[in-house]
C-alpha cells in the first residue's frame, strides 16, 4: 500500500469518527397551535445549547387536524412523530392501547410529586404516567368589575348559577350592545359540549350511569339544558350558536360580554394589550348549585411519546427540558411571569413572583376543584371532566352538540334536543358493544 | 338576426356581471385585507373595511416563525409533478377511449370518475399503511404519487372530451402515411390538443396546490406544502384570523398569478366544445 492510499484511509477514519461522534438525532415534534407553544418554539436555543446532539422539527397545526393526523399516526405505527401534544382526552384511551410510553423514568430532577395532583391524575393509567403536562387549563367565570359596581352587585369568589343568572340580567344592557353572558354555542365535542358536560355536572347530571345508559332523558339534564338556553336567549349575544372560544373572546375583549365563563388560559387574552376591557376584569370559580360539583373543566396540553419511537431517548430529553421547573424559570426570565405555561407545577404557584399574577390563584383553585376521576355528583363509569374518555365519545358528542347548538338556535325545542340526543347516544352506545 | 340590445339593458347586465365577480372574488379581498390588520382590527364588530391601522406585522411573524420556502418548494413539486405524471398516463388513455372506443368505454369512464365520488378518509388508513410500509410517508415522491392517482380522472375525461374533437381522419391520414402509434401520438395527436392539454395542465395543477386532506395526512415537516403551512395557523384558543390571512395570502399568492396570467387559455379550455 503507498503511502498516498495509507494517508487517504487514515483521513476516512478520522472522517467518519468525527461524524460519529457529531451525529445529530432528529426527533418531530407534533404541536398545537397556541400562544405558549409557539413561545417554547422561540427558546429552543437554550435547548439546543444544552442538548447540541438533537435536533427538533416541529410540525405545528390546529387543534383538529393534529388530532386527526396523530391519532392515524400512532394507530397505524406510521412513526412520523417522537412527541405528540395530546390531550388528558386522549392519554387515558391511548395509555390503555399500550400507545404510549411510560414516562415514570424520567430523572428524578424533573420532580413527578411536583406535578399539580389533578392534571397528574387525568395522565396516569395504571399507576404509569403516559404524557408530560405542559400546560393545564380549568375553566371559571371571566367579569366586568366595572359593569358589576354600576349594577350595584359583588360577584362571590365562589357563585352559584343563581348568582350567574342575577348578574348576567344586572349587567345586560342591549341598546348599549352589551351582553350579560356569553357562553359558548358553537356546535363540537371540544366547543358547546365540553362547556354544557361540565355545566352539566353541577346540576347533578351525567353522561351515563354505572351500566352504560345514557342519562338525556333525565331531569337533571333538563335543567342544565333549559338554564343554559333560557340564560343565553334572555342576556346572551345575538347569533351565540355560531360562537365558540375565539367568538367570545372578541366579543368580552371589546366590551360586549358582562362575563364569560370559559377556559382559564383566556385569563392572559382578557388582559392583554388587545383587550379594551383589560383593567375591568374579575375572576371568580365557575358556578355550582350546591351539589358538591362545580361546572369548571380540567384540560392539560401534554408531551407524549408513541411507542416505538426509534428516538425515545432523545424524545425523553426534549420532554425532561420542556416542561421542567426550568423551563419555567426561563419563560419567566425571558417573557415575564405572566407568560409562564399556566396549570402544572405546585412550586410555580408556591413562587411569590408568579403569586402577583392577578389570574394565578384563580386558576390554581379552579384547576383543584376538578376531579377529572370522579367529575359527578353520581357514581359513573367512566373518566373526564368535560368528556367521557372512550374512543366513541368525539363522535357522539359532535352529534349531541348539534342538537343542543340547535335548541339555542331555536331550531328545535329543549325537549326535543334531549329527546334526539338521547336516542342517537343509545344507538351508537348499543352498536359499539357497551349496552348489551 | 341579432337582437337589438338597449344601452340600458347593457349598462344592466354590466352592472350586473361586475356586482357578481365582486361579490366572488370579495373573499379572497377580505383574506388579503385581514392580513394587513392587527388580531384586534380583524375581528372588530362591526368590521372595518379600509380606515384600520394597516401593519406588516403578520407578515414579519408568519415569515419569521415559518419556512415558507421550503414549504412553497413542496407545493411546486407536488402540484407539477403529479400533473405531469398524470398526463403522461392519461394522453395514451384518452387516445385510447376517443379513438379506439371499445363496447365498455363509456362504463369505464364513468367508473372512473366515480371513484372521485369516494369520501377520501375511507381510504386513509390503507394508504397510510402502504406508505408507511414503503418508506413513502412525508416524502414528495409519495404525495406525487397519491395525487397523480387521485387526478387521474380527471385528467382522462378532460383529454378524452378535447380528443373527441379532433377529426380521427386525421389520424388515418398520418397513419396511411406509415406513422406509427408512438409518432401518430407525440407528432401528429398532441400538436392538435396542445390548448386542451394545456388547460388541463393548468387546472389539475390548481387542484394539486389547493389539494388538503392527502397533502396535511401523509407529510410531516420534509415534504409538507403550503396547505399545511396554512393550517399551522388556526387555533382553538386565541386570535390568528390576522396571521391565517397573511400566510393564506403568501399561499395562494403564486397560483393567482399563474391563474391570471393563463386565464385565456383556461377559459378556452374549459368551454372547448361546448360552442361547436
Amino acid at each position: 500500500m503507498t503511502s498516498t492510499l495509507r494517508a487517504l484511509f487514515g483521513a476516512c477514519a478520522v472522517a467518519a469518527l468525527a461524524t460519529v461522534a457529531t451525529a445529530e438525532t432528529t426527533i418531530t415534534v407534533a404541536t398545537v397551535n397556541n400562544g405558549d407553544m409557539i413561545r417554547m418554539q422561540g427558546l429552543m436555543s437554550d435547548f439546543y445549547a444544552k442538548h447540541p446532539d438533537i435536533k427538533v422539527n416541529w410540525v405545528t397545526l390546529e387543534e383538529n387536524v393534529l388530532r386527526q393526523k396523530v391519532t392515524t399516526d400512532i394507530a397505524t405505527k406510521g412513526g412520523q412523530y417522537d412527541v405528540m401534544t395530546i390531550g388528558t382526552y386522549e392519554v387515558p384511551i391511548w395509555g390503555k392501547q399500550g400507545w404510549l410510553e411510560s414516562l415514570n423514568d424520567l430523572p428524578a430532577s424533573w420532580d413527578a410529586n411536583d406535578i399539580l395532583p389533578a392534571i397528574r391524575g387525568g395522565l396516569t393509567v395504571d399507576g404509569k404516567l403516559y404524557a408530560a403536562p405542559f400546560y393545564g387549563e380549568s375553566s371559571m367565570v371571566m367579569y366586568r368589575t366595572d359593569l358589576m359596581k354600576k349594577a350595584g352587585l359583588t360577584m362571590p369568589d365562589k357563585p352559584t348559577w343563581a348568582d350567574i343568572e342575577k348578574a348576567a340580567d344586572a349587567m345586560t344592557d342591549k341598546a348599549a350592545g352589551v351582553y350579560g353572558i356569553c357562553l359558548r354555542g358553537k356546535a363540537g365535542w371540544g366547543e358547546n359540549m365540553a362547556f354544557l358536560t361540565a355545566m352539566s355536572n353541577s346540576f347533578g347530571a351525567s353522561w351515563f350511569d354505572m351500566k352504560w345508559q345514557p342519562q338525556f332523558n333525565g331531569d337533571a339534564w333538563k335543567k342544565t339544558i333549559n338554564t343554559y338556553v333560557d340564560l343565553m336567549k334572555k342576556d346572551g349575544p345575538p347569533g351565540a350558536s355560531n360562537n365558540g372560544f375565539n367568538e367570545n373572546l372578541a366579543l368580552f375583549q371589546q366590551g360586549k360580554c358582562g362575563m364569560w365563563i370559559d377556559a382559564t388560559v383566556a385569563a392572559s387574552f382578557v388582559t392583554g394589550k388587545d383587550s379594551t376591557v383589560a383593567n375591568d376584569v374579575g375572576f371568580a370559580l365557575a358556578p355550582d348549585n350546591g351539589l358538591g360539583k362545580r361546572s369548571n373543566w380540567l384540560w392539560a396540553w401534554s408531551l407524549a411519546i408513541p411507542a416505538g419511537t426509534k428516538h425515545s431517548d432523545a424524545a425523553k430529553t426534549f420532554i425532561d427540558w420542556a416542561t421542567s421547573k426550568d423551563y419555567l424559570a426561563l419563560v419567566a426570565s425571558k417573557e415575564g411571569w405572566a407568560n409562564v405555561p399556566p396549570g402544572t407545577r405546585t412550586s410555580l404557584y408556591e413562587n411569590p413572583e408568579y403569586a402577583k399574577v392577578p389570574f394565578a390563584k384563580m386558576t390554581l383553585d379552579s384547576i383543584n376543584s376538578a376531579d377529572p376521576t370522579h367529575p359527578t355528583v353520581n357514581p359513573v363509569p367512566y373518566v373526564g371532566v368535560q368528556f367521557v374518555a372512550i374512543p366513541e365519545f368525539q363522535g357522539i358528542a359532535n352529534d349531541v352538540g348539534q342538537q343542543f347548538s340547535a335548541a339555542l338556535a331555536g331550531t328545535e325545542t329543549v325537549d326535543e334536543a334531549l329527546s334526539k340526543s338521547q336516542d342517537l347516544t343509545v344507538r351508537a352506545m348499543t352498536k359499539a358493544g357497551y349496552i348489551k | 338576426m341579432a337582437r337589438n340590445v338597449t344601452p340600458a339593458r347593457k349598462a344592466t347586465v354590466t352592472v350586473l356581471a361586475w356586482g357578481i365577480g365582486f361579490l366572488i372574488f370579495f373573499p379572497i379581498l377580505w383574506t388579503v385585507l385581514t392580513s394587513f390588520k392587527s388580531e384586534g382590527d380583524a375581528v372588530a364588530i362591526p368590521p372595518v373595511f379600509l380606515n384600520f391601522h394597516w401593519t406588516l406585522e403578520n407578515y414579519a411573524i408568519v415569515n419569521q416563525r415559518s419556512d415558507y420556502l421550503l414549504h412553497f418548494w413542496n407545493s411546486i413539486v407536488i402540484s407539477f409533478g403529479s400533473t405531469f405524471l398524470g398526463l403522461v398516463i392519461a394522453i395514451p388513455a384518452a387516445w385510447a377511449m376517443a379513438f379506439v372506443p371499445g363496447r365498455r368505454t363509456k362504463d369505464v369512464l364513468m367508473w372512473m370518475l366515480s371513484t372521485k365520488m369516494m369520501p377520501s378518509v375511507g381510504v386513509l388508513i390503507p394508504i397510510y399503511l402502504l406508505f408507511r410500509n414503503t418508506g413513502l410517508l412525508d416524502t414528495r415522491i409519495g404525495l406525487v404519487i397519491v395525487l397523480t392517482l387521485i387526478d387521474l380522472p380527471i385528467i382522462v375525461w378532460m383529454l378524452y372530451t378535447y380528443f373527441k374533437e379532433i377529426p380521427g381522419e386525421i389520424l388515418e391520414a398520418a397513419r396511411m402515411d406509415g406513422a406509427t402509434l408512438r409518432s401518430e401520438i407525440l407528432y401528429v395527436l398532441t400538436p392538435m390538443a396542445v390548448p386542451g392539454i394545456a388547460s388541463t395542465l393548468l387546472l389539475n395543477v390548481i387542484l394539486a396546490w389547493n389539494e388538503a386532506f392527502w397533502t396535511l395526512n401523509l407529510t410531516a415537516a420534509n415534504a409538507a406544502p403550503l396547505t399545511a403551512f396554512i393550517a399551522s395557523y388556526s387555533s382553538p384558543e386565541g386570535l390568528f384570523y390576522a396571521k391565517l390571512s397573511a400566510a393564506s395570502t403568501m399561499a395562494i399568492a403564486p397560483i393567482l398569478i399563474l391563474g391570471w396570467f393563463s386565464q385565456k387559455q383556461l377559459v378556452r379550455g374549459l368551454t372547448f366544445g361546448a360552442v361547436k
